[in-house]
């Protein structure tokens, strides 16, 4: 343990991430130098910022395949979120009151459908299969005459799974329903076109993709036209969908972590998939009964989500100080329930208090991976010595046979 | 969460890790909590012809907090009597280890833990509840 307090380890890449200096350079002439308002039509500070925003906007657009005029600047993916269900179930919500998401959505996701719900609005929380995704069966099946969207993410934040996008716009569009996706976790770690995958309305954020925190967007569709009603009004900026003077040096920096992400896609997932198996591998080789949450297929490369049995996952953060990675997601952290997410793919409650989730991203080197699983499996050995469940499976009693008090 | 220095000592180096033999009739053996919901305390006590606690082990699957309430009370009880050491208060041990509110249940359980164990060995030893009681 002592070794690494010198330096601590950072795997924690799908809680934030680090902003790119070169993202850095191209934000920071917008702070002082270039610092107009880009909403001063009258004189050159503001064109200057103008452009800048503009320019921005195209980078955006351009790594999900959208024109330059769907994208409306946000503070982040939760507001987007928030635009996307509030907005459009405000807009269409008289003739189709009926909003369809699941079960293992962000929290922004499902407070704003509870929302909506105690305003009236009638919304179906989709269940996933084991494997986290979502049955395709279940979804047709759940869509009515009165349903105005369809909220899926792309890439789930805690286990890294990829929703079959293509399949779920194809079903939403035939039906004429919206679909929103939250894509936070997605841009620019897989591909996305919202045309291809018929997405009308898409979250993005930036400090996710190595951008700065406070900024985001939101894809909105023009043809065919998605309506939405602003929950932010003022002075009708972004087409009157999102008020507020833009920040242009946030802006530029979304702009550029999109600009590289869409560049440097294709050769960062190959490096982050390599480190991923390599990681998983070595976890696999030293432990036993340690188990992957989400599929391993359909699966981002940046995340591993392990569930190391017999260890509580708290106790196992507690010895690994150095080494910054989640158990369950850190929006959750602070309370003592197990993972939701875990909970709705039906991984055994006592497996769900036992697991971390493992971030790898553009900074991760070989050398962290080794330190952590080395630190990793230290702890989970130690921890199982001492636990009264290991001690009882490797006596080959079986735990669920035992009638537990619970508390 | 910042947590006491005296509560990471017990979670780094805990004490009377272990197990006794659960059959001798000298052990007792309380098993509480349930791994659904994130902590399990097995705490052991060996107990002499005179009654008194010689010995102490526990293994504890739960966060730090529980492995460090439990480490702390095998280092309480030894040397006591059945019935000092079932006299232990769980806010006794919250405050020695200047628990945050959120784990006073590991301090419960630890206290539920030496109540079960002491119980165990009184029904192996043919000896009446009452003395555990309060």
């Amino acid at each position: 343990m002592n070794e690494l307090k010198a330096k601590p380890i950072y795997l924690d890449y799908q809680a934030t991430t680090p902003t790119d200096p070169r993202v850095v350079d191209a934000m920071l002439p917008y702070f002082y130098e270039k610092f107009g308002n880009a909403h001063s039509r009258n004189h050159s500070f503001g064109w200057e910022a103008e452009d800048a925003v503009e320019l921005a906007r195209g980078q955006v657009a351009s790594i999900i395949g959208a024109s330059s005029k769907e994208i409306i600047f946000t503070s982040g993916a939760t507001e987007s979120n928030n635009l996307a269900l509030k907005g459009v179930m405000k807009f269409y919500g008289k003739k189709k009151p009926h909003l369809i998401t699941t079960v293992t959505e962000h929290k922004c996701v499902l407070d704003s459908a509870r929302h909506l719900e105690q305003e009236g609005y009638k919304v179906t929380y989709l269940p996933v299969q084991q494997n986290g995704l979502v049955d395709l069966e279940q979804l047709k099946a759940a869509i009515t005459d009165e349903t105005a969207l369809v909220s899926i993410m792309a890439v789930h934040n805690e286990i890294g799974v990829i929703q079959p996008l293509k399949e779920i716009g194809e079903i939403c569009r035939e039906r004429g329903v919206f679909f929103h996706c939250d894509a936070a976790q997605a841009v620019g770690k897989i591909p996305l076109d919202v045309n291809d995958m018929k997405i009308d309305l898409m979250s993005i954020s930036g400090h996710k993709i190595y951008g700065p925190k406070g900024i985001g967007a939101l894809f909105v569709r023009r043809r065919p036209r998605v309506r939405v009603v602003a929950q932010i009004t003022g002075g009708g900026q972004e087409r009157g969908m999102r008020s507020g003077t833009l920040p242009t040096p946030l802006i530029v920096g979304l702009g550029k972590a999109c600009d590289i992400a869409q560049n440097e896609m294709a050769e960062e997932n190959a490096r982050i998939m390599e480190l991923r198996n390599y990681t998983l591998n070595r976890f696999r080789e030293r432990l036993a009964d340690i188990y992957l949450n989400g599929d391993e297929e359909n699966r981002v490369a940046g995340n591993l989500n392990i569930s190391f049995a017999y260890v509580e996952g708290e106790s196992l953060l507690m010895g690994i100080k150095n080494i910054a990675v989640s158990s369950g997601s850190a929006c959750t952290s602070a309370s003592l329930e197990p993972s939701y997410v875990l909970r709705a793919l039906g991984v055994d409650e006592e497996l769900a208090h036992t697991s971390l989730r493992i971030g790898i991203g553009r900074f991760t080197t070989r050398e962290e991976l080794d330190q952590a699983v080395d630190a990793i499996c230290n702890e989970v050995e130690r921890l199982r010595d001492m636990s009264p469940l290991w001690e009882m499976a490797q006596e080959g009693i079986d735990i669920k046979s035992i009638e537990w008090a619970e508390h | 969460m910042a947590y006491s220095e005296k509560l990471i000592d017990h979670y780094e180096n805990p004490r009377n890790v272990g197990s006794f033999d659960k059959n001798e009739t000298s052990v007792g053996t309380g098993l509480v909590g349930a791994p659904a919901c994130g902590d399990v305390m097995k705490l052991q006590i060996k107990v002499s012809a005179e009654g008194i606690i010689e010995d102490a082990k526990f293994k504890t699957f739960g966060c730090g907090s529980a492995i460090a309430s439990s480490s702390l009370i095998t280092e309480w009880v030894k040397g006591k009597t059945i019935a000092e050491a079932g006299a232990i208060k769980n806010s006794q041990i919250a405050e020695e280890l200047a628990l945050p509110p959120v784990k006073i249940h590991c301090s419960i359980l630890a206290e539920d833990a030496i109540k079960a164990a002491i119980s165990d060995y009184n029904t192996k030893n043919g000896k009446a509840e009452v003395e555990a009681a309060e």
